[in-house]
């Protein structure tokens, strides 16, 4: 087990230089400078102050040793200062983290939930009116533009109920509510996101389960067990779950990227203060030090999620362990 | 090709589909009004007979915006998925193929890629370079064809030491002979699966994109940009909002449905 650890540590090194230089290279190749934003919209700005201004953050120098000088930095965590209001970029995307990653640790809580279950059922009872029914509700979530969702239960659930608010994460008297007040109005405020958050994902969990239960369901093992005269019930829940729900560690760990990804439209619309959308106003406006950071920091929770899953799965499944 | 048709779910979808082409390829001729004309006296109108899906908020025929944006949302889908599967593909053909430092090379940039949220990059560099339609469909064909790469480098992998191909290699027939005849076909159903989702798919990204205002820029139009001008009005025209959703959706769907189909058809095994 140990020695597995090392081996799939060692293997992310590479992968962890890879990502801080495509984050670099994007940014390098991408038209316009950095400090354009500084000097674009500045009729007083001289050459000179321009060339200072060049020097001063180092684009003068050549690629690999603005590289260098960038990495330098992000491996102790500075990301420069955002061009915005001149706080460290890292500090901005610190206090961002806690509700974007509040967001997807409830959303894939509630995809294991709603999926689990489902996908286990239509495939005991494949092709059942359940089974049919269910999978056009997962195409149907499948194919649904996210952002148009989103606008749909706005309206239904924030306008005309009334039940939930439709943006922010807390109300504008949060402060002075009790503890119970508190968590009721954050609550509220995360139903719509995480309801949004969760029907693409858990729409294709759910078909991932279905098919990895079709597929034990063949066993050997299964008819074994059937033939023993155990009840379908023990069958399904005893012998036949388990290694079913094996993939689902893996998938959980891919999903990481498309649930980040899926909080730059989701925190956007609903003007929940995630890293998501702290990113998309950076990215319009040209905050070179936040996007990077971003970059390298959402690269880096789907990398750490991803070992997690292959660490967890090699304990859960001993023949991966020696391959 | 005859037993498509026999699926009813990808029968209707294909028709749905045939039906949005045509409207793509003729909307000069659909539209019954200019896409970009604007009546500012009949502004926000509600769907009725003289505007079938109603105005938006500068007096142009939603209808005709629609069937214009049919023709955008359609060629971003066609073309991204085109790139998608080309660049996915050659890389996992050849990582699979030749193996060794090359599949190293290939799987690990691929694994790079893959730990990025993709919308995240495409929104990148989309805002740094010009928002247009060709910058968004090349954008969403370079970030999209992770998936078919390990796909079709594991296919690849298991055809390489059949006998079929060691034959081939033992009667001395040229590489790309090889490769072109005798392996590719054997992968092909996989491909285009993938192609038919990945058409869905591109759509779904670039209407996203439009929303957030970062697709194609006025005055074209598409379905995901009508909906962006109808979130503001969502509480008195709520026509702007529901039907381009519903039109993304179908289409989408359609093109799900479709690689559904293929997928039962073209490889039995699965269920």
């Amino acid at each position: 087990m140990f020695q597995y650890l090392v081996k799939r540590l060692l293997y992310s090194i590479p992968i962890i230089i890879g990502i801080t230089v495509l984050t670099f290279g994007v940014m390098y190749f991408t038209p316009g400078k950095p400090i354009d934003t500084m000097t674009d919209f500045n009729p007083q700005i001289t050459s000179e102050a321009k060339e200072r201004l060049v020097k001063l953050y180092g684009l003068d120098k050549p690629v690999h040793v603005q590289y260098w000088n960038w990495l330098k930095r992000v491996a102790v965590f500075d990301f420069g200062k955002s061009f915005k209001d001149g706080r460290p970029a890292s500090e901005k995307i610190i206090e961002r983290l806690p509700a974007t990653i509040l967001l997807n640790v409830l959303s894939i809580i509630l995809m294991l939930v709603i999926a689990v279950p489902v996908g286990i059922y239509s495939a005991v009872r494949k092709y059942s009116l359940f089974d049919r029914v269910l999978t056009v509700v997962v195409f149907v979530c499948f194919s649904a533009p996210v952002f148009w969702v989103a606008l749909m239960l706005m309206i239904v659930f924030g306008l005309w109920l009334g039940w939930f608010p439709i943006s922010g994460l807390t109300s504008f008297d949060f402060s002075e509510l009790s503890f119970f007040g508190k968590t009721w109005d954050l609550a509220s405020h995360l139903v719509l996101p995480v309801i949004v958050s969760t029907l693409g994902s858990f729409a294709v969990l759910s078909r991932y389960i279905r098919s990895g239960m079709l597929d034990v369901l063949k066993q050997d093992y299964i008819k074994t067990a059937y033939s023993k005269g155990l009840s379908e019930r023990q069958v399904i829940f005893n012998h036949a779950l388990k290694n079913a729900l094996l993939p689902l560690i893996t998938i959980i760990g891919l999903s990481i990227p498309g649930l980040i990804g899926g909080s730059f439209i989701i925190e956007t619309v609903f003007s929940y203060p995630g890293m998501g959308r702290l990113g998309f106003d950076a990215i319009m406006a040209r905050d070179y030090p936040v996007i990077m950071g971003i970059g390298v920091i959402s690269a880096f929770l789907t990398l750490l999620g991803n070992i997690i899953a292959d660490v967890l799965y090699a304990v859960a499944d001993p023949r991966i362990r020696y391959r | 090709m005859k037993k498509i048709f026999k699926n009813k779910a990808a029968f209707i979808s294909i028709v749905f589909i045939a039906i949005v082409v045509f409207i793509a390829v003729f909307a000069p001729f659909i539209a019954p009004y200019d896409p970009a004309s604007q009546d500012l006296s009949n502004r926000l109108a509600a769907p009725s007979a003289v505007h079938l899906l109603g105005t938006d908020d500068l007096g142009r025929d939603v209808f005709s915006r629609m069937v214009y944006g049919a023709r955008v949302s359609m060629s971003v889908g066609f073309f991204a998925a085109f790139l998608t599967v080309l660049i996915g593909a050659v890389l996992g053909m050849l990582s699979g193929y030749f193996g060794g430092a090359t599949d190293s090379i290939i799987m690990r940039f691929t694994d790079i890629v893959l730990c990025f949220p993709t919308f995240f990059l495409i929104l990148l560099v989309i805002a740094f370079f010009e928002p247009n339609i060709y910058s968004v469909m090349i954008v969403i064909g370079l970030t999209s064809w992770t998936g078919l790469a390990r796909i079709v480098r594991a296919e690849v992998l298991s055809i390489r030491e059949r006998e079929f191909v060691l034959a081939s290699k033992m009667l001395a027939v040229s590489k790309p002979r090889l490769f072109f005849v005798h392996i590719l076909p054997n992968i092909i159903s996989p491909i285009i699966v993938y192609a038919a989702i990945a058409v869905g798919g591109a759509i779904l990204i670039e209407s996203g994109l439009s929303f957030l205002g970062l697709g194609v820029q006025p005055p074209m139009s598409s379905w995901g940009q009508i909906l962006m001008q109808g979130k503001d009005y969502i509480y008195v025209a709520w026509w702007l909002s529901v039907f381009p959703g519903m039109v993304i959706l179908l289409t989408v769907l359609s093109f799900n449905l479709i690689g559904e189909a293929l997928r039962d058809i073209l490889d039995p095994k699965e269920t």
